[in-house]
């Protein structure tokens, strides 16, 4: 049986690699599945102990993170096409007009 | 096929349970009602912040009067805390709707969306504030945070509101992410979600000096910081206020924020109580950037509605000062001195909306030149905000942050206080610059200025009776921030 540390290391693994991702990518889109990958992560994390708790509100969050997390890439989605439409990109260099 | 699983078995949920939610129900019911108006009826358009104002009241007046003894599995309570903090959030939805016709007016956007998101919004603030449990913690932040992204960009005719919702989203989204996988870790290590029992769990078999529990405290602090917009995680702040419609500004300067800190205190006062070591100075440092980088770079603007935001980011330092003390005085002070801030933000922001006129080359400092001839009453709000923002008595905010001092240096915070006193005298500089430009410079031309709607004027009624009443007797509120935070 794999231990709880495995799934533990992975989510963590996941976790850095959506924190590298969301801090170095520059396009929104990359930005966005960059937080769905650290969402995921703690997913994952969630789901291990509870199966090793042996308690099941670690999966009912889950739940919860999966609906919400949908839910946010809509609202995300819906806010890269109003970029879009204003500059032709979403690029995050672009934001050049609030600043000071 | 097995029907057991198709036929809902009615008897096994208990609906009694669900009376302590009654008014986030009723709130969300109200929100939904307004969907159908705005959709099927849209010629009655003009009653939507009415019905809003009403609807808020109710929920408002029913959340004050519900009082329930906690049960020890329940995710929601219905405390004073709750109670405190969500009557602040609501009152500060039904100023906001009072404000918005003016605005909408103002730059010909009359959306009905406006108001059932903020609806929304407002259930997420009261899930926030009754919040036990990380689960509802979570969904109540989410359920704030999901229609506030959409109420930022919502005015898509102008450029700057996409790229402030953008950015505000983005924040946002890896904000909840830290918070969640700092909760992720507090559940492997206690086995379970309920706050109070996480703390117990932590006190019983010795934690406390476990390396994941305290990855867990910074994730869940840099998680909440990024919320209530504490340098060093404010680099959203200036621009998604600058960028949102200025309605809209106002009201996240003050609701959103207030949640935040409410879910903070529970977090930190449920879960860490024992960690204050460790969290106490880490919080004291953030405090004194963030008063210092709030108030030193607002001087430095030329658009009031930005000073506005890096004074919003400053007042989140003197607020954090009630936490850094760590005792119920503290909590206290943090409690009343988010409500003073609500009247006088709201305020002030209620002016600079009279002031910009829906345009954005009016947002700047200068239009306040000569507004003392032109309109000697709307100057003399405005200065009741200023010096109220400032901490001049008799204004609210001088009693609120006389509090906030008193129990941070009660906490042995001397140093700390003597730093948060020198910089409140620094925003006097460019607070009381508006009072000057108002009072002593003549208009540029001149300009007409808008003839406030009715719901303006109540609200602006409202913050100065609000700002001056607390300034005057500020035990009132003293009092009912500590009965709400006896157990």
């Amino acid at each position: 049986m794999i231990s709880l540390h495995w799934y533990m290391g992975l989510a963590a693994a996941l976790f850095c690699i959506g924190v590298c991702g969301f801090l170095t990518r520059r396009n929104f889109i990359m930005m966005l599945l960059s937080a769905e990958l650290m969402l995921n992560a703690v997913n994952l994390n969630l789901v291990a102990m509870s199966h090793y708790l042996e308690s099941l509100r670690g999966q009912a969050f889950t739940f919860f993170i999966i609906t919400v997390a949908a839910a946010e890439a809509a609202v995300g989605l819906g806010i890269a096409i109003a970029l879009y439409q204003h500059r032709r990109n979403v690029h995050t260099d672009s934001f050049t007009e609030l600043k000071g | 096929m097995n029907t057991r699983l198709l036929v809902p078995n009615s008897a096994a949920f208990d609906w009694s349970t669900a009376i302590p939610a009654m008014p986030e129900l009723v709130l969300l019911t109200i929100g939904v009602v307004l969907v159908a108006l705005d959709l099927f009826v849209p010629t009655q358009r003009r009653l939507l912040p009415w019905l809003t104002v009403l609807g808020v009241s109710v929920t408002l007046l029913l959340n004050l009067g519900m009082s329930f003894p906690l049960r020890p599995d329940s995710m929601l309570a219905n405390d004073g805390y709750a109670a405190f903090f969500s009557t602040l959030c609501l009152g500060c939805v039904i100023l906001t709707a009072l404000m918005r016709e003016m605005y909408a007016e103002q730059v010909n956007s009359h959306q009905g969306e406006f108001y059932y998101l903020l609806i929304f919004a407002a259930v997420g603030m009261m899930i926030m504030a009754a919040a036990v449990d990380l689960m509802t913690i979570y969904l109540g932040l989410e359920l704030m945070a999901l229609p506030i992204y959409v109420l930022v960009g919502m005015q898509k005719q102008e450029t700057r509101t996409s790229e402030a919702a953008a950015k505000y989203f983005l924040t946002g989204v890896f904000a909840s992410a830290l918070l969640l996988f700092g909760m992720s870790l507090l559940y492997g290590l206690t086995g379970t979600s309920n706050l109070t029992a996480i703390g117990h769990y932590i006190a019983a078999h010795g934690l406390l000096s476990n390396s994941a529990l305290l990855v867990a405290l910074a994730l869940m602090l840099a998680g909440l910081c990024f919320k209530v917009a504490v340098v060093p995680f404010h680099m959203w702040t200036p621009d998604v206020y600058e960028g949102a419609p200025t309605v809209l500004t106002a009201f996240m300067s003050v609701a959103p924020k207030a949640a935040g800190f409410a879910i903070f205190g529970r977090i930190l006062f449920s879960i860490f109580p024992e960690l204050y070591g460790n969290w106490g100075p880490v919080l004291a440092f953030l405090a004194i950037l963030t008063m210092a980088i709030g108030n030193i770079v607002a001087l430095a603007q030329t658009s009031l509605k930005r000073m506005l935001a890096y004074s919003a980011i400053a007042h989140a330092g003197y607020a954090l000062l009630g936490l850094v003390a760590g005792t119920a005085n503290g909590m206290m002070a943090t409690m009343s001195y988010l409500f003073i801030y609500l009247f006088m933000n709201m305020g002030a922001f209620g002016i600079l909306i009279l002031l910009a006129r829906g345009q954005k080359s009016r947002e700047s400092i200068d239009s306040c030149k000569g507004l003392a001839g032109r309109n000697p009453l709307l100057a003399l709000c405005m200065l009741v905000f200023m010096f109220s923002l400032t901490g001049i008595p008799p204004t609210g905010g001088f009693a609120g942050k006389f509090y906030l001092f008193q129990s941070a240096l009660a906490a042995g915070y001397t140093g700390t206080v003597i730093i948060a006193v020198l910089l409140s005298a620094v925003s006097a500089f460019f607070y009381l610059r508006i009072v000057r430009l108002m009072y002593m410079s003549p208009a540029d031309g001149e300009v007409a200025l808008a003839q406030p709607a009715t719901a303006m004027v109540v609200a602006l009624v409202i913050s100065v009776a609000g700002t001056l009443l607390l300034g005057v007797a500020p035990g009132l509120l003293f009092d009912w921030a500590g009965v709400a935070l006896q157990p």
